[in-house]
């Protein structure tokens, strides 16, 4: 894509979004989704969206498609597709470009196909019903898209059922499927997001490939910059639902102009504040040697030899399905072990939380990813963070809701969100409240299970920060089990590679990062995307030679 | 993809399996909760007056003196071949009770060829017109039949259709002598009252799983794909619901069988239902237990047939990785 240069005659744009404004009704208020936004794209042009989460990326995406989701509205504006005012014309209209002129790809393939339908099916099923594609033809078309997409065993590939290929093998044939009717414009709404790196970036390639191949003009949507470096011509970064800048991807990359477009860039580079290296001082907190774990006959842990150190910060990496939350629950007394021991503070540690004093439980606390669901969504901030004060230091009355206001000074938050339910508080508070409830115990150890992954990077950032606070303040360790390098980086001492149960590899993170022995850490520290335009092509030279 | 020893087929034999063991069970529940009642079959049969010689020769000759578990077994090995014993009537109990099963399976089989498909379709169009008129008329209208007592809606087509507007007999008597057409004209009620009772249920739930449905990423994904709502509704979702609706349909055909007892008694209609109320009045155990162990069978055989259905219907079953 790079280097491509874009045809310079004046052509009609493959769509035209003028002054397009959306409302959507929450809690029996109408708020605005996008706020005037105007963008335009020409043949075989690709549009990165930038943005963080809830600024009406995937609402403009499905206004592309003259779609809204139920209780959104359009106030004002136009899209204008192939000169035409979509918006103009009655749903029944609308409906037959979809699929046909414009395509969309969902985030989630897994989510997007319908579980009971073989693939093929789904594939073809735009071209044969409105394409004008005999069942042959669109079959064909499909078979040269799988080539196009480097899918295994093409022939086959479409007699398959969801379920029976694997994530990216299904967001690739989610490509296959938008691309079935040669489409002038596809959609892409985070299409790489739900997946591992190591996946990711086949994934990227094949979609990029695709691209280029059949000529097709796009709307990239994400909210990771590194990854719309790789695909995107032109970037507009998006903000409470108005376009703040937009530019030429070199130029954005390089020189962002607006402030908000320079803090995200910023972020993405995370600050490292370690002066010095913590813990490590005297024999560690905890210890695990040769520990073992399975589900009924699948050993989920082999032979687990990880220490934490006390003030230390322990990031355990891998992709998804490599054993790392299920450490975490053998650790805390979640899961039971089958061999080896996990040895805390000199002492070894009994299986599961039943069988551990109430003294062992408070010192061990655990901190999920989704606070949504970690929650009690109908108690009070004061209940939630109040609960274990009791029950761990006795505490009651007016001791309690003092403890309650200081432990919410602690995580950055204040008084005012004493009374609040989840309901009422950000992803990002939300996550503070939790990280507050496992602080009431007073714990020495903290299991956090990818607490950041469901933050937007600028929260996130915040976040790790007032974290590695903490711990400076309170000298509590932290088993950080992640599988963005980004954090690894950000705030970790020592960093365990997880991969199909066994730790491929430790050691302090300087080390692992700068000299990667294992080929697995390799593999995943060269899928990390980089910001730099250009970083995918380098992976397929390299690939070639 | 191997088909040797198919998951699916295991887990329809385990299915089939505990079925029939929850059919001993229930078999067991019926034999003893009617062997424990107060007072003996002895005496019932001879009345008030019998001595107690009579009695006592009386049970030796129903063999009532063995211990219960083993006239449990003697039972229950004769019904696994058809044979229910005999009535105190003196008559084998399938003979009495045969044709009046007959009867009732008329009955449920014709209610049934109408309400299925048609409270699948009703179901599918207030899916699909979910919030207009239709889906509102037919929500309102099912409530309301739904929360109705069976008599009371008996006994309202009675009185529209028989009494007032006399277009169809208000008895249904059928006998063995009476032509088809006869036979299905006076059948019109009956049917027509069950139907209400039980559409209702059907079509909402049939429309609740479709909702249910509708709200998954594919369904959105298959209109921005541009797929005519009918379409999304009958080719996306109606395939996924397939299994809750199978499993109601299982338990109203079920309630067809067991549960007609009361519109069986409205419209003296000669079913199995009739026959159980006869043998309460009369005391008549062994045929109580053979109406009690055929409703059992009824209940757990269609709720297998449903099982079997909504996992045929999930291809994550039916085609493993």
């Amino acid at each position: 894509m790079k280097g491509q240069t874009v045809t310079a005659t004046p052509t009609v744009p493959v769509i035209d979004i003028v002054d397009l404004k959306i409302e959507a009704k929450s809690n029996d208020q109408w708020s605005k989704i996008v706020n005037g936004v105007s963008l335009s794209i020409r043949p075989g042009e690709v549009l990165g969206l930038v943005g963080e989460s809830g600024a009406g990326k995937s609402t403009l995406g499905l206004a592309a498609l003259g779609y809204l989701r139920p209780g959104a509205k359009v106030t004002g504006g136009e899209v204008r597709l192939s000169g035409h005012n979509i918006l103009a014309v009655p749903e029944e209209e609308r409906r037959k470009f979809r699929g046909t002129k414009v395509a969309y790809v969902a985030q989630s393939a897994q989510a997007a196909f319908n579980p009971v339908h073989r693939l093929m099916d789904q594939i073809v099923m735009v071209a044969v019903d409105r394409g004008g594609m005999t069942r042959g033809t669109a079959e064909k078309r499909a078979l040269d898209l799988f080539r196009a997409l480097q899918l295994p065993d093409p022939q086959n590939f479409g007699r398959r059922y969801p379920h029976q290929v694997s994530g990216g093998q299904l967001q690739r044939a989610m490509v296959a499927m938008a691309m079935i009717c040669n489409p002038t414009l596809i959609i892409f709404d985070e299409p790489t997001t739900a997946l591992d790196v190591t996946t990711q970036v086949e994934v990227l390639i094949s979609i990029r490939k695709v691209i280029e191949d059949y000529g097709v003009a796009a709307i990239y949507i994400t909210h990771d910059l590194a990854v719309v470096a790789q695909v995107a011509h032109r970037v507009a970064v998006l903000r409470y639902g108005e376009v703040v800048e937009e530019a030429p991807i070199a130029q954005i990359m390089e020189r962002p102009v607006h402030p908000y477009t320079k803090s995200l860039w910023a972020v993405h580079e995370m600050p490292v504040d370690h002066d010095a290296q913590h813990g490590g001082k005297g024999a560690p907190l905890l210890a695990i040697a040769g520990l073992g774990a399975h589900y009924g006959d699948f050993q989920v842990l082999t032979s687990i030899d990880l220490e934490v150190g006390r003030g230390e910060t322990v990031a355990l990496v891998g992709e998804s399905g490599s054993g790392k939350s299920t450490l975490g629950r053998v650790i805390v007394g979640l899961k039971e072990l089958s061999s080896g021991q996990v040895i805390y503070d000199g002492k070894p540690l009994q299986g599961t939380i039943r069988r551990r004093s109430l003294q062992t439980l408070k010192q061990i606390q655990i901190i999920y990813q989704s606070a949504d669901t970690a929650l009690n969504p109908r108690q009070t901030v004061r209940k939630i963070i109040g609960r274990p004060l009791t029950l761990y230091q006795g505490l009651r009355g007016a001791r309690r809701e003092a403890r309650v206001q200081e432990l919410l000074n602690l995580v950055e938050l204040n008084e005012t969100h004493i009374d609040r339910t989840p309901g009422q508080l950000s992803g990002g508070q939300k996550q503070r409240i939790a990280i507050a409830r496992a602080l009431a115990a007073d714990p020495r150890l903290i299991v956090c299970d990818e607490i950041t992954s469901a933050l937007d990077k600028v929260v996130q950032a915040e976040v790790l920060r007032m974290l590695m606070k903490l711990q400076a303040r309170l000298g509590v360790s932290y088993l950080f089990i992640t599988h963005d390098i980004e954090v690894v980086r950000a705030i970790a001492d020592r960093v365990a590679v997880m991969q199909n149960g066994r730790i491929v590899e430790q050691g302090g993170k300087d080390q692992v990062l700068a000299q990667p022995h294992a080929d697995y850490t390799r593999k995943l520290l060269d899928s990390v995307p980089d910001m730099a335009v250009g970083w995918l092509d380098g992976i397929v030279a390299e690939r070639a030679a | 993809m191997t088909t040797k020893s198919h998951p699916i087929l295991s887990m329809a034999a385990s299915r089939i399996g505990l079925g029939l063991l929850s059919l001993v069970i229930v078999s067991l529940i019926i034999f003893s909760a009617v062997s424990f009642l107060p007072g003996s079959y002895a005496s019932a049969i001879l009345g008030q007056n019998a001595t107690q010689a009579a009695i006592s020769a009386m049970e030796i000759k129903l063999g009532l003196n063995r211990p219960w578990f083993v006239r449990y077994l003697a039972w229950l090995g004769a019904a696994a071949t058809g044979d229910m014993g005999l009535s105190f009537s003196g008559r084998p109990v399938m003979a009495l009770i045969g044709p009046r099963l007959k009867n009732t399976l008329v009955l449920a089989s014709i209610t049934a060829a109408i309400a299925v498909p048609l409270s699948i379709t009703l179901g599918i169009v207030c899916a699909r017109y979910r919030g207009r008129f239709i889906d509102k008329f037919l929500s309102t209208s099912t409530l309301a039949s739904i929360s109705i007592p069976e008599f009371f809606v008996a006994y309202v087509v009675m009185m529209v259709l028989a009494v007032k507007l006399q277009l169809f007999p208000s008895m249904a008597g059928i006998r063995n002598g009476m032509g088809l057409g006869e036979q299905l004209y006076r059948m019109v009620l009956p049917i027509l009252t069950l139907l209400l009772v039980i559409l209702a249920h059907m079509v909402r739930n049939t429309r609740a799983a479709i909702l249910s449905v509708m709200a998954s990423p594919y369904v959105e994904m298959a209109r921005l794909k541009g797929e005519p709502e009918k379409r999304v509704v009958i080719r996306q979702a109606l395939p996924n619901a397939i299994g809750p609706i199978a499993s109601v349909v299982a338990l109203n055909l079920a309630y067809l069988i067991s549960g007609v007892v009361v519109i069986e008694v409205v419209f003296v209609y000669p079913g199995v239902g009739q026959a159980m109320i006869d043998a309460v009045r009369n005391r008549d155990v062994p045929v109580i237990q053979a109406c009690a162990l055929i409703f059992a069978a009824a209940y757990i055989g269609f709720n297998l047939i449903a099982d079997i259905i909504s996992i045929v219907s999930n291809p994550r079953l039916l085609h493993p990785r």
